[in-house]
């Protein structure tokens, strides 16, 4: 767990204030007439069940299997992810980045939380926490290191800091040994992490 | 502002500590807090900037103390108040005690499932792009007091225009709340390593930001 912050199960008092907290604007705001309770419970639904990694990895799959696909990903990948059908709309700056043999992408926010909801679901802590925003820019071999990564020496690090209303997805490399798979399973070697660019592909043959 | 948010480059944080199986959230009231702040974004009362500089705000001990929803959970309260939606008596009651404004919007079930899908912000231009790819630009040496989108790592450094990404709302206007969107066209800038940490750098790292127009000026 992060040592900064979001280590509620440690502090129950902080836990049950926040529930308190919560629950009584969440009260007033629905007494007011702005919000809908009903509502409120749908949107956590979907964020716990619809919106996810799982895209993002259907996205990559598809790239590595079809080059038609994969250009059209790297022209307009907004336009290329509604196409293929996996949801029916998809924010306008989407914009895919692809790793080469001596090319590897990483995404950050260093200001705040920036991260393609739709392909890749609600950030993990880590990558909206200190360490990792503020280390992600100037060492990012040494962030690679936590994750257990290590790259060449002479690959390029090519470090996005999402500072506006673009948002970027990580093309990683088809990992070798997997000629003739289906998408699907594909699909199945596609971290979330490989598409953050703090991890790669699962390995072929321990899939 | 030249906040604690801004923490691109800084050292003493520590490791990056991954979570195995991280849940999508650590505790009931996390996914209440993120969807109430989608359905009050949903009403048009404030943008996107205008939330962003909510958390910027916080005084820095309480944002480096606080988890991440927390943050957003102090910040809705802050935005309620200020924008007298509700008042803070009525917060510590934990009921309304007077009738609400009328907002444009309220968020319906059936439509939560547009609301998953961000908008658009481009914005038609207001004059032709200055720069284009390849053009050498230095980033202006700017230190608002208000919301900016441009780190502080990134200031007064050389970089390359990689790509013209449209015109977009500029979060520097959009931030104040007054509905000026003031477009300003983006682009993605990238700077060597060394530009931007000296000698020591990584000599194969680069890195780029999304930069407005107004962050810089032709080198």
């Amino acid at each position: 767990m992060a040592h900064d912050h979001d280590d509620d199960h440690g502090h129950g008092s902080e836990l049950s204030e926040m529930q308190l907290r919560v629950r009584a604007l969440e009260t007033v705001l629905a007494e007011k007439g702005y919000i809908d309770p009903a509502a409120i419970d749908v949107i956590i639904e979907a964020y716990e069940t619809k919106v996810g990694p799982h895209n993002g990895a259907r996205v990559v799959a598809k790239a590595w299997s079809d080059p038609a696909f994969k250009t059209a990903l790297l022209a307009d990948a907004s336009k290329a992810v509604v196409e293929l059908g996996l949801m029916n709309r998809v924010g306008d700056h989407l914009i895919a980045v692809e790793n080469k043999p001596k090319l590897h992408n990483m995404i950050v926010c260093t200001l705040c939380s920036c991260y393609p909801w739709e392909v890749l679901g609600l950030p993990p802590v880590w990558y909206k926490s200190a360490p990792y925003r503020s280390r992600a820019v100037n060492d990012p071999r040494g962030v690679l290191a936590d994750f257990g990564v290590t790259l060449p020496g002479d690959t390029e690090i090519r470090i996005w800091d999402s500072t506006a209303e673009t948002r970027f997805l990580v093309l990683p490399m088809r990992p070798a040994g997997t000629d003739g798979w289906s998408e699907e399973k594909l699909a199945a070697l596609v971290t979330r992490d490989s598409m953050i660019g703090t991890g790669l592909p699962k390995n072929p043959q321990a899939a | 502002m030249d906040g604690i948010h801004d923490m691109g480059g800084m050292h003493g944080f520590g490791k990056v500590e991954p979570e195995p199986n991280e849940p999508v959230f650590h505790a009931d009231w996390e996914g209440h807090t993120l969807a109430i702040t989608r359905a009050m974004g949903y009403t048009g009362v404030w943008t996107i900037d205008q939330t962003r500089a909510g958390i910027e705000e916080l005084p820095p001990e309480v944002y480096l103390a606080s988890s991440y929803y927390r943050k957003w959970e102090l910040r809705l309260e802050k935005l309620v108040v200020a924008l007298g939606l509700a008042g803070a008596d009525e917060l510590a009651a934990g009921h309304a005690l007077r009738p609400g404004k009328r907002l444009k919007r309220k968020l319906e079930v059936a439509d939560v499932p547009n609301t998953l899908t961000r908008g658009s912000f481009a914005r038609p231009a207001q004059a032709p792009a200055r720069f284009k790819p390849g053009d050498r630009v230095r980033t202006r040496n700017i230190h608002p007091a208000t919301h900016t989108r441009l780190p502080r790592y990134a200031r007064g450094k050389l970089g390359i225009v990689e790509a013209l990404r449209g015109c977009h709302v500029f979060p520097d206007a959009a931030a104040l709340g007054t509905g000026d969107e003031d477009p300003q066209w983006l682009y993605t800038v990238v700077f060597a390593g060394r530009e931007l940490w000296g000698e020591t750098a990584e000599p194969s790292l680069k890195v780029s930001i999304e930069a407005f127009e107004p962050y810089l000026e032709p080198a």
